[in-house]
């Protein structure tokens, strides 16, 4: 039963969810949305307290243990409560304050608050190392070790000088070559990669309705 | 009321705006600048809820041809038949690099993602999970696996755990293999950039849906000396996985994954199938271009 039912509910709503693709009337559109929206909203607001036991867990084995660089787990923790304090009591809308004040004087600690002064800029730190790994790996790639490489590297230098207004009027066909590089050979290539791709989400969607993969279960169905 | 305009030569309009049960009048009204000429309107037209979408009739049939051909595929495979499978580096490389690992003594990262569960590349990134946690209980060597997304924890916490009972070893299994990072993409990235750099996993396998913080993973763990196998279906990602990465399993190789790491006859018949529906859509292509070309015909045309 364990396994047979979630089988059972996979092949059902499956089989429903690819049928309101097909069938535009009302009454199936409605029950469609409320699986796609209500029901998985609700899954997931589940999900979340798996979650925070998941961090709980991880960290408190690390101080436990004194794992490597254990006191940062403390950090973790601390953050994590606080954080959920703010924001369970203290209300998520600026405008609609919880019991929790949350603004002393023109200091604010608000969650959004937090959220924009420390999360956004935390990311966009990490964002920015995008262009330095790409610098990086650019290196890499551009190194003419085989054919293919050297394709590459001819590609990337085309489209980039491509991009250079100079080149409009020192090398006048090249931004026309270089757009053609983007339009025809890359697109056929990302076509073709995207034609595997739907098929391979089709062929492994059927073999979950049809039951024959199963490690969405956790395992337990293979 | 004004409905919609069309340019010249159209000889169609569809209104997707009405309500059912509500009946409506048309008048065409030829324009020229501000000035129009209407015509007389037509008799009270209304429309009703439908059972089916016309428009979606190369989707169905699509469907049902893909479908038959796995059913009949999967079912000669249950048969015995033998099926062909082409060999796909990045995954015969998965035994070698958890030698590797296992002779450094150093960990495993495996990395499913940032996807939801019902992403089928995150559902393909945790088939291959069960078929590298089977090898590490084998092998014993230590495996990492921090997880972007609740439920995608929960399964994949239970994939390793019955990876490493059906290998015999369920004492080797240690319920914090596998633990939830944070759902927010670029703290993932930076806790995961932590762990190559602090731990230095000897292989770090990058396999699911990832976004913009693939090349920020894919390069930590090539500057940290690691063996990297990489797969994903987000084809922007994958120049950047090809560039940093060792292996990269392309596109559909990540489907694939699951039947050609386990061999089950079953999965290898459906991949026979995906592979002979890419064949219909070749042979299609090309009959429909020539003929297109040959008539001086338009797809749409020709797709009805």
């Amino acid at each position: 039963m364990k396994r047979q039912l979630p089988l059972l509910i996979v092949l059902v709503v499956g089989i429903f969810a690819a049928a309101a693709f097909l069938i535009p009337h009302p009454i199936v559109r409605s029950v469609d949305e409320v699986f796609r929206n209500d029901v998985l909203r609700i899954i997931a607001a589940f999900s979340l307290v798996l979650g925070v036991g998941s961090i709980l867990r991880h960290h408190f084995i690390k101080i436990k243990r004194k794992a490597a660089h254990w006191p940062f787990s403390y950090i973790t923790i601390v953050a994590l409560f606080i954080s959920a304090i703010i924001g369970l009591l203290g209300g998520i809308d600026p405008n609609r304050p919880g019991i929790l004040p949350t603004q002393v004087g023109g200091f604010s600690f608000h969650i959004q608050t937090l959220f924009s002064n420390i999360m956004v800029p935390l990311a966009a730190t990490m964002f920015a190392l995008l262009a330095f790994f790409m610098a990086s790996a650019a290196y890499r790639a551009f190194r003419a070790r085989n054919f293919e490489a050297t394709l590459l590297l001819a590609a990337a230098f085309i489209l980039m000088l491509g991009a250079v207004p100079l080149t409009r009027i020192v090398i006048p066909p090249l931004p026309d070559f270089a757009e053609w590089i983007l339009a025809v050979p890359n697109t056929a290539a990302k076509r073709g990669i995207g034609f595997g791709v739907s098929l391979g989400i089709f062929a492994t969607s059927l073999k979950i309705l049809l039951g024959i993969e199963r490690g969405w279960l956790g395992g337990g169905g293979s | 009321m004004r409905v919609g305009f069309r340019g010249p030569r159209a000889d169609s309009y569809l209104d997707e705006e009405v309500t059912d049960g509500t009946r409506y009048r048309y008048a065409l009204s030829a324009l020229r600048d501000t000035v129009g000429a209407p015509t007389e309107p037509t008799g009270w037209v209304g429309s009703s809820p439908q059972w089916f979408d016309p428009r979606r009739l190369a989707a169905l049939v699509g469907t049902l041809v893909i479908s038959l051909l796995v059913v009949y595929f999967v079912r000669r495979a249950r048969a015995g038949r033998r099926l062909f499978v082409r060999r796909i580096s990045g995954l015969d490389a998965v035994e070698e690099a958890l030698g590797r690992a296992t002779e450094m003594g150093r960990p495993i990262l495996y990395v499913p993602g940032l996807s939801r569960v019902d992403d089928v590349a995150t559902i393909a990134a945790l088939n291959i999970l069960g078929e590298v946690a089977k090898k590490t209980a084998r092998f014993n060597t230590p495996l990492v696996v921090p997880v972007a997304d609740p439920i995608v924890f929960t399964v994949a916490q239970e994939m390793v755990r019955q990876s490493y009972t059906g290998a015999g070893r369920p004492d080797a299994f240690n319920q914090d293999m596998v633990f939830f990072v944070t759902d927010q993409q670029f703290a993932y990235a930076a806790a995961v950039d932590g762990i190559m750099t602090r731990e230095k996993p000897a292989t770090n396998f990058l396999i699911g849906m990832f976004w913009a913080e693939s090349l920020i993973l894919a390069e930590t763990g090539a500057l940290s000396g690691a063996v990297q196998i990489a797969g994903t279906d987000a084809i922007s990602q994958l120049p950047f996985f090809i560039t940093a990465c060792d292996y990269t399993l392309i596109g559909e190789e990540l489907y694939a994954a699951s039947a050609y790491l386990s061999r089950e006859p079953l999965l290898l018949g459906a991949l026979a199938a995906q592979d002979y529906s890419k064949l219909i859509i070749i042979v299609l292509l090309l009959g429909l271009t020539a003929i297109a070309l040959a008539f001086g015909i338009n797809a749409p045309g020709l797709l009805g």
